[in-house]
């Protein structure tokens, strides 16, 4: 039976992976083992397993109050899990404080102490860890020269843009060679200039360090951009974590991939019966190979429907333009079809009037199945690689 | 393109303009006018020029009001301030406390002032007070309406317990404005509670902080009801402060010309004062 095979076949990718995390224990730096978080009767993260490594970056990706600052909270020591162990480097930390971790976090807003000037802030845990001036001065002369704010080190963060006086936070939590650096929406308030600079160089300025990066964001395309490892975080609980590329390619499952996509995913009930699906009687396509019969959930990214297509297997899909964005090379296509809401988000400028009829065309090859508990079964054109 | 000329715009500044004139300009120029004159009633005028100027910055009686004043208002800044930031610090960010807190923080700040004055009054009586009588009982030989320094004492305590209050609430929002993020990061780079003051709540109380001591400085060297009702600027004239003194010599005496220049020497005084303060507390941002 195909269904038993599929099942199979995923049950030994699992085993193949923890194997793999197993044999990459000498590397395992942060782990979470069953770490949970009870607030008054509420929860804000249900038991999490998560193992990251030394070297690596983590992105930490969900909506707001999906639990990621909690979660990080958590892994710093500012907050102590409920249920469960954090252990680092094979050593419990559960109930260590936060100032004996060798940790250090960069937050959403500027935090940089307001009357020392930048060179005194970015000193400041050595100066706390007492190292000499020397060092001091050279360990901060190279920070600033990384972060680029070299010129700025006798100001205070008061007369810094908001670009340069996150820099200055990120140089204070870089100086003191942390094992786990945390960085919760760090560009988040920096307009939109400012962000892009800063998001090219943060892969560079983390990625030498021997440390565990974790980074929070509520934009999938930062995930993608920084590549590393991304968990994807939904009401509290880590529904997805691997290698980015995988995780957005393969989503474990429905939350996941909805999580990880922006415009959000576009989904519709189909269902699978003598070779091909059948969204409607007009709406059909050719199945993947091996997908057994019966009620499936598509998933389809924005970016894989649009108003024109060369590919002759594009299954057209007919409705009504509710609005149509363009921004410069992009077109956002809001429509209905077929009683559920799409987005379509295509290159090139194709102006539509809201209320218009109009055809778009799925590259359904690229589609996203989820059997009825919302698994994935099959993504693309059937490729099963975990 | 050219300016519009719009005439009818200055009958929508005029109401304000009217208000001012009625509220400070006349009664200062009032004022002034009675400075440069002599005058024994009866809207009879004499020029007088300079005197009354001379006569008040050259008068002893003057120089021991003004020192008595500045003695007065430097002392419960000295407590004030610094006692209000404990309070503050001390009292809860969070849950139900908060509202009770901010209740009674702002509760003496809502007596009149005559009031203050008169509860202190009978407060303060050595047969029938709660404060008096305590104090004598336990042995100090304490009487606010015959010792000088019992009613300097008394004075100041009222001041300390009318006023500390708005202090308070004003270093509380200041510290409340604080996200906990400055804190966390505080608490991950291990800096001790002396530091996180010093470097995280005191730079960020700065504002509020300038704002509360310019208002005490103001309030209190204008100050007048309460020491009027407490002490009447007895016992002698130990507590004679200068607004006491200025009714004094207006009202008392009728002496309207040199109460008139003491009052513009009081007013530049104070103008001069709070002008330095600002600018002595505000340097660092100019920077």
């Amino acid at each position: 039976m195909p269904g038993a095979a599929l099942r199979r076949a995923n049950a030994i990718q699992n085993i193949c992976y923890s194997w793999t995390t197993g044999r990459l224990g000498a590397l395992m730096a942060l782990e979470l083992k069953q770490v949970g978080k009870r607030v008054a009767g509420e929860t804000h993260v249900y038991p999490t397993d998560l193992v990251l490594e030394r070297g690596s970056f983590n992105t930490l990706l969900g909506t707001t109050l999906a639990g990621k600052t909690t979660l990080m909270q958590l892994m710093a020591g500012l907050e102590k899990p409920t249920t469960g162990e954090i252990w680092f480097d094979d050593v419990n930390v559960t109930g260590r404080p936060v100032q004996k971790r060798n940790v250090s976090m960069v937050y959403q807003q500027f935090i940089n102490y307001p009357n020392m000037t930048v060179f005194d802030n970015i000193a400041s845990p050595l100066r706390v860890a007492r190292h000499s001036e020397d060092e001091i001065k050279k360990r901060v002369g190279a920070m600033a020269e990384l972060m680029k704010i070299s010129a700025m080190l006798d100001r205070r963060p008061s007369e810094l843009s908001g670009g340069q006086q996150q820099r200055t936070a990120m140089a204070r939590a870089m100086v003191k060679d942390s094992d786990l650096i945390l960085l919760d929406e760090p560009l988040a308030n920096l307009d939109f200039k400012l962000r892009e600079e800063l998001r090219d160089e943060l892969p560079r300025i983390f990625g030498q360090r021997n440390c565990v990066v974790v980074y929070a964001t509520t934009e999938p395309s930062e995930a993608l951009l920084f590549g590393g490892k991304t968990a994807a975080l939904y009401e509290g609980r880590v529904t997805d974590f691997g290698a980015t590329g995988k995780i957005y390619r393969h989503p474990r499952d429905l939350t996941s991939a909805m999580v990880f996509s922006e415009p959000p995913i576009n989904t519709a009930n189909v269902r699978k019966t003598e070779g091909r699906i059948l969204m409607n009687e007009n709406v059909t396509w050719t199945a993947p190979a091996g997908l057994p019969d019966g009620a499936y959930t598509i998933g389809i990214r924005p970016h894989h429907i649009s108003p024109i297509t060369r590919d002759p297997e594009a299954v057209a899909i007919e409705g009504t333009v509710k609005v149509a964005e363009l921004s410069g090379s992009e077109s956002m296509i809001h429509f209905d079809a077929y009683g559920d809401s799409w987005v379509s988000l295509s290159h090139g400028v194709h102006p539509f009037d809201a209320g218009e009829r109009a055809v778009l065309y799925a590259d359904v090859s690229r589609c996203f199945y989820f059997d009825t508990n919302g698994k994935l079964v099959a993504a693309g054109g059937g490729h099963t690689e975990h | 393109m050219n300016k519009t000329v719009n005439q009818k715009a200055w009958f929508f500044v005029l109401p304000v303009l009217v208000l001012v004139a009625f509220n400070a300009i006349v009664p200062l120029m009032t004022v002034v006018n009675y400075s440069v004159q002599e005058t024994f009633g009866d809207n009879i005028f004499f020029w007088a020029g300079i005197a009354w100027f001379e006569e008040v910055l050259t008068s002893s009686r003057f120089h021991a009001s003004l020192g008595r004043q500045l003695t007065f208002t430097f002392t419960i800044l000295a407590i004030e301030v610094p006692l209000g930031v404990i309070i503050a610090l001390a009292m809860p960010r969070k849950g139900p406390w908060v509202s009770v807190c901010l209740v009674l923080m702002a509760m003496p700040l809502l007596i009149p002032w005559n009031v203050v004055g008169a509860m202190w009054n009978i407060f303060g009586l050595p047969e029938i007070g709660l404060l008096g009588k305590t104090l004598n009982v336990m042995g100090f030989d304490y009487n606010y309406t015959r010792q000088p320094g019992d009613a300097w004492f008394t004075l100041i305590l009222m001041d300390v317990w009318h006023w500390t209050s708005l202090v308070v609430l004003l270093a509380y929002a200041g510290l409340v404005s604080i996200p906990d993020a400055y804190y966390q990061a505080a608490k991950i780079d291990g800096a001790s509670s002396w530091s996180i003051f010093r470097y995280i709540q005191l730079p960020k109380m700065k504002r509020v902080l300038t704002i509360a001591i310019l208002l005490r400085f103001m309030d209190s060297f204008n100050i007048y009801t309460e020491p009027s009702v407490l002490t009447g600027g007895g016992p002698g004239n130990s507590t004679t402060l200068l607004s006491i003194d200025l009714v004094k010599i207006a009202l008392g005496q009728f002496d309207l010309g040199p109460a008139a220049a003491m009052s513009l020497v009081y007013f530049l005084v104070i103008l001069l004062m709070s002008w330095i303060f600002y600018t002595v507390m505000t340097r660092n941002e100019d920077q």
